[in-house]
């Protein structure tokens, strides 16, 4: 059994911000039904890479697959008004909760406002998932994750002190939001229990980004700050960084946090003479010339690969890690004895590693179980039998193209 | 909001968190939702109480903000899980509550009897949470980590910085608050079966893996195509199938800006709207005026026409302040953001239209201060900041004589033996 078991979701969803809150609600058993049409697929079927072997197709995409396992596929045109809106309706009456992450005012004008949607369903929980929220002077402005993350301030704080921001690859912050918004519509539903009342959910992907940067917020508002990017600087640990190993662009990262870690780590290392020198003794003087004390760590680390380091280190009581490259994580030791990936079987994609959660319930473990559906591949099975239309109505709408 | 909607969604359940800053965010993400959050520290506070910055720039256990911004909407006492006191004391307050979240090395609240086993055994509807750098089992379980080891194994680092230079994580440490936010996503799922069936479990919590979210799908390249996608400072990678790759910080008048040559239809407009905009300031060189954007397809953009693009934007930037970018984008519906500082997070009109930031009142620095306010907007149940962060045992009293029915003179003698 798993733990979300009974729960139906509906998504007018796409891309990531939306869609994977309803892959963590699926991987734990929920019921989700993504919505798309084939007038309008799901933007990562259509013009986000990866594709398979690069050949560009609809049911090709990793990213979908990544983000949409365990789900069923329907075709819905929105635009077919008013026919489409009625379906859509009987959809959300279904459905405990709603997911939708269109820029605001779009569910308005497809029809389908919380407003208009309790009127069918009194108690629906609705997540509502933007850039920037559905109310204020910018509500309306739409965008996507890999540049929200500049406003939201993430990519100031990262890169080298002379050097341009660096990008966070993807849509960093839409996934801060999965993780808020999943939360949100999991109160919601103890909430509803309890109470008997729904709820609609307006999350700003902005917002829940800035969470993570509270304590510097609140060091600008109090001390007049401007927290800047430092590359890998900490001001409580030296060193502190990435350090070169063997091999092609490999690299170890080691971080020493206490003398007392400082003292294993040149026991590791051998005692090197250089590592006795005062300017090295004390965290305020490592600090101070936390440059050259980089330079000397990394003659060491040259000669080792990453993982001889990082289990030298950590047997020695020195905390290392490995930078994994993207080839390395499937491999990684950790990760597959979790494990962290479901292999399955996608008939265009071929093997594909499906993701399972970060966190693992003993007594009802996650999937996923299901690959990622193909474009409308359950219209005939959610349509007829977990709906409910008849043979005749199902054929008529998609005659008309409303199921397209 | 209105008044009697003022309840929190998660109102009637108590939570006893016992993390260091691994786990901070889980116990608080639950507070704000209007949980009875406990935070349980060693007697004389929790070491993170030492993480900077500080109030005022005070190193002071008690005005850490690091501790403020991360442990609002918490109440706190102080307890000795070292001696036989404090554990029966644990217990105790384990026998009434709805969630533990910690964030020890695997085993150790096993070695101490107050782990997994003995908490179900006094609470089987218990959910307990463990937070943990790499998961309780596995060959890294027993592996210690900060930020930067957590970064570097998720693959992250691998992804960020300059070709040539060593990989970057984000200078303010990142992979704590995602972990934690995840874990209460994770102890929420757990939450929802114990309502329904009555049974409590173990939540597994792996930063590692919860970092592989954060940089999401750059691993599928490798699944699909067996291509390894890489640091690639300012630019993206990934969007084209030619291997083009797209600026996206751009210098400007006055810091740096992000906008991003895209495809789609959101991408079209936008590149439409930058020429229609170049063009009103005679910067719009003709072969991007005549360019038809419907037909623009970013998958298949080789890297010479995507160089031979940004030429002239570059250009027309660095001529443009944030702000007025900013302005621009909003009005012409362009994608595309300043590269933005605390300080200009603060000055954000949408924030203030929507009432994000709130104040909470810290009388003994005899000061309100200024917060990011609630994760979500709900139109039933309210989820708000209550209370500033717990000062060292300040909830003491509160919880062990208020709840536990303990005397004053008892608490006094804990006090002395050094269990609170």
């Amino acid at each position: 059994m798993k733990a979300l078991e009974g729960i139906k979701v509906v998504e007018f969803a796409a891309f990531a911000a939306g869609p994977v809150v309803g892959k963590h609600l699926a991987d734990h058993g929920a019921t989700v039904v993504h919505i798309e049409s084939k007038v309008r697929p799901d933007g990562f079927r259509t013009h986000y890479p990866p594709y398979k072997d690069n050949i560009h197709g609809l049911n090709r995409s990793g990213l979908f697959a990544l983000c949409n396992n365990d789900k069923l596929d329907v075709t819905l045109n929105l635009k077919k008004a008013p026919v489409a809106t009625a379906l859509a309706k009987k959809i959300v009456v279904w459905a405990d909760v709603v997911i939708e992450n269109f820029s605001p005012g779009t569910m308005a004008r497809l029809g389908l406002a919380y407003e208009e949607l309790r009127q069918v369903k009194p108690d629906l929980i609705m997540l509502s998932s933007s850039n920037l929220g559905q109310s204020g002077p910018h509500a309306h402005h739409a965008g996507f994750g890999s540049q929200l993350s500049s406003l939201a301030g993430f990519t100031n704080l990262t890169g080298y002190p002379d050097g341009a921001p660096q990008i966070l690859y993807g849509p960093y912050i839409d996934y801060i939001a999965v993780a808020y918004g999943a939360v949100a519509i999991l109160a919601a539903l103890d909430y509803r229990k309890r109470t008997g009342k729904g709820n609609h959910i307006d999350t700003a992907q902005y917002e829940t980004g800035l969470q993570y940067l509270a304590p510097i917020l609140l060091d600008y508002k109090i001390n007049g700050r401007v927290a800047a990017r430092n590359a890998n600087r900490d001001p409580d640990a030296a060193p502190h960084g990435a350090y070169p190993c063997k091999g092609d662009d490999r690299w170890c990262a080691i971080s020493v946090s206490s003398d007392d870690e400082w003292k294993k780590l040149r026991r590791a290392m051998g005692n090197p003479r250089w590592s006795t020198d005062k300017k090295f003794a004390t965290h305020k003087a490592r600090k101070a010339n936390e440059d050259e004390l980089d330079r000397k760590i990394g003659e060491w680390t040259r000669g080792l690969t990453p993982a001889g380091v990082m289990k030298k280190l950590q047997k020695a009581g020195v905390k290392a890690g490995v930078v994994n490259r993207m080839c390395d994580v499937y491999d990684d030791p950790q990760l597959k004895q979790r494990p962290q990936w479901v292999e399955l079987k996608h008939p265009e994609i071929g093997n594909m590693h499906y993701q399972r959660p970060p966190f693992l319930l003993d007594q009802t473990p996650p999937g996923p179980s299901k690959r990622d559906p193909l474009l409308g591949e359950h219209n005939e099975y959610f349509f007829r039998e977990l709906l409910g239309l008849s043979q005749m109505e199902y054929e008529r709408l998609v005659k008309e193209g409303v199921i397209d | 909001m209105t008044a009697d909607n003022n309840e929190g969604l998660l109102a009637p359940f108590r939570v006893l968190d016992l993390t260091d800053e691994l786990g901070f965010l889980c116990g608080k993400i639950l507070g704000d939702l209007g949980a009875d959050a406990i935070k349980i520290e060693r007697p004389g506070g929790d070491p993170a109480r030492r993480i900077g910055p500080f109030f005022k720039n005070k190193s002071d256990p008690q005005k850490s903000l690091y501790w403020f911004g991360f442990n609002n909407n918490k109440r706190g006492v102080t307890l000795n899980l070292q001696s036989a006191k404090g554990r029966a004391l644990f217990l105790r307050l384990a026998a009434k509550a709805d969630f533990v979240i910690e964030s020890f090395a695997p085993g150790f609240l096993d070695k101490l009897k107050i782990g997994r086993a003995a908490l179900k055994k006094i609470n089987p509807r218990l959910v307990l949470v463990s937070i943990t750098p790499f998961g309780q089992h596995g060959p890294y379980s027993k592996f210690r980590a900060s930020d930067i080891e957590i970064m570097a194994l998720s693959g992250c680092m691998s992804l960020t910085g300059d070709p040539g230079r060593p990989p970057l994580r984000v200078t303010f440490p990142q992979s704590y608050s995602w972990t934690g936010s995840y874990a209460a996503m994770g102890s929420l799922i757990a939450h929802y079966h114990r309502q329904q069936t009555g049974r409590g479990q173990h939540v597994d919590v792996s930063a590692q893996a919860t970092m592989l979210w954060a940089f999401s799908h750059a691993h599928t390249f490798w699944d699909l195509n067996r291509h390894v996608e890489k640091r690639a400072g300012s630019f993206m990678t990934g969007r084209s199938i030619t291997g083009a790759k797209m600026r996206v910080f751009w210098p400007c008048k006055d810091g740096y800006l992000n906008f991003i040559i895209y495809g789609g239809e959101a991408g079209r407009r936008t590149n439409q709207a930058l020429v229609d905009w170049m063009d009103g300031k005679g910067m719009a060189p003709d072969f991007l005026k005549q360019k038809d954007w419907t037909r623009f397809d970013i998958a298949k953009v080789t890297q010479e026409e995507i160089d031979r693009m940004e030429e002239p934007i570059a250009r027309f930037f660095t001529g443009v302040t944030k702000a007025e970018f900013f302005k621009e984008v909003v009005k012409r519906e362009m994608l595309g953001y300043p590269v933005a500082s605390v300080k200009e997070i603060f000055e954000d009109p949408q924030h203030a239209a929507r009432d994000f930031w709130q104040e909470l009142n810290h009388p003994e620095l005899k000061c309100s201060i200024t917060y990011p306010g609630a994760f979500a907007r709900f139109t039933n149940g309210a989820c708000v900041l209550r209370r500033r962060a717990p000062l060292i045992g300040e909830h003491n009293e509160e919880v062990y004589c208020g709840e536990l029915g303990m005397t004053k003179t008892e608490l006094k003698k804990l006090k002395q033996d050094g269990v609170v």
